[in-house]
């Protein structure tokens, strides 16, 4: 079988190894909470949530994912 | 009293009491005392989801933003360029257009920073948001940010967090006489009665974190606030008499024996 080539991006400032060419929909999903309660950034670009399973991640892409918390 | 309505941005509001939803011990507590202090807006804040602890609660879990309206916050932002990513993003989590802008200057006694804010205030107007704007006590800002197209005015009593009550009444009572938007007291309150002075000063309503979610006793500050708002109304609207250096008797002169 041959072997995936792994990327590194950020997740949240966190370095990440994914598969290349990961869905961004795939890493999204690994965290079981509802689309509609994030939004989601690729390189400082809102990303809209429709089109997740369409854009493949590149090496050093910077994805932010973030939801409302407690705050003044 | 029950045509007295609380509009911001064309919607009509029931509680002149806005809360925080920060420094509380869990949400838990946060969701009770919110409950218990009538508000029907709250200030959520935008962060990165906790990607290591994937079963971490969330806000939204424990208050339907379908029965309290969120109004995000930029909390934290130190420049115009943060605190409209913040927003851009708020509102892509859910169509929210009514937002708080706080953008500060320092990271001691947290000053909003009032140029950056004011740029941010109209690209954001500009991009369709409703903002509500937090500021100093200036009136002239205060015409800015109006000019700007801001949906409020929320200049603070006192540093964030400080406890220490409205510092500049006579400031607050300008900035009401000059504007029709809805005034709100933004930060700095430390007891209910700060509340209410700020309602009987013609403010439209306040928002309150620290001094209910760090009181000994949350749920009952919870309350206190919102008796203390709705005191301060009717107080404001009831008219107060004017002052005098002098006594004035209560009863009459007449039959004194």
């Amino acid at each position: 079988m041959k072997k995936k080539i792994k990327i590194k991006i950020k997740l949240n400032g966190k370095t990440k190894n994914v598969d290349k060419n990961s869905k961004l929909s795939n890493i999204i999903k690994n965290f079981k909470i509802p689309l509609k309660k994030v939004a989601i950034e690729l390189n400082e670009e809102i990303v809209d949530k429709k089109k997740l399973n369409k854009i493949s991640l590149k090496t050093n892409d910077k994805i932010e994912i973030v939801h409302f918390i407690g705050g003044g | 009293m029950s045509k007295d309505k609380f509009i911001i941005a064309k919607k009509n509001f029931k509680s002149r009491l806005i809360v925080g939803t920060g420094k509380y011990k869990n949400m838990k507590e946060c969701a009770i005392a919110i409950n218990l202090s009538g508000a029907d807006i709250v200030t959520v804040a935008v962060r990165r989801v906790n990607i290591i602890d994937k079963k971490k609660p969330l806000l939204m879990d424990y208050i339907d933003p379908k029965k309290i309206t969120y109004l995000p916050n930029t909390a934290g932002c130190f420049n115009s360029k943060d605190a409209l990513r913040t927003l851009r993003l708020a509102r892509e989590i859910g169509g929210w257009k009514l937002v708080k802008l706080e953008v500060l200057g320092d990271k001691k006694n947290l000053f909003p920073e009032m140029i950056e804010t004011l740029k941010s205030t109209e690209i954001l107007t500009k991009e369709g948001f409703q903002v509500m704007v937090y500021c100093n006590d200036d009136p002239l800002m205060a015409k800015r940010l109006e000019n700007s197209g801001a949906c409020a005015i929320m200049p603070l009593a006192a540093p964030i967090g400080s406890g220490l009550g409205i510092l500049n009444q006579t400031n607050i009572k300008i900035i009401r006489s000059q504007t029709k938007l809805p005034l709100i007291i933004d930060a700095g309150l430390g007891q209910a009665s700060d509340a209410t002075i700020a309602m009987e000063l013609g403010c439209d309503g306040v928002l309150v974190n620290t001094a209910i979610a760090k009181a000994k006793k949350p749920f009952d500050m919870a309350l206190a606030f919102r008796n203390a708002v709705i005191a301060g109304r009717q107080s404001y609207l009831a008219g107060r008499i004017n002052k005098s250096i002098m006594g004035e008797r209560s009863s009459p002169k007449k039959g004194i024996i």
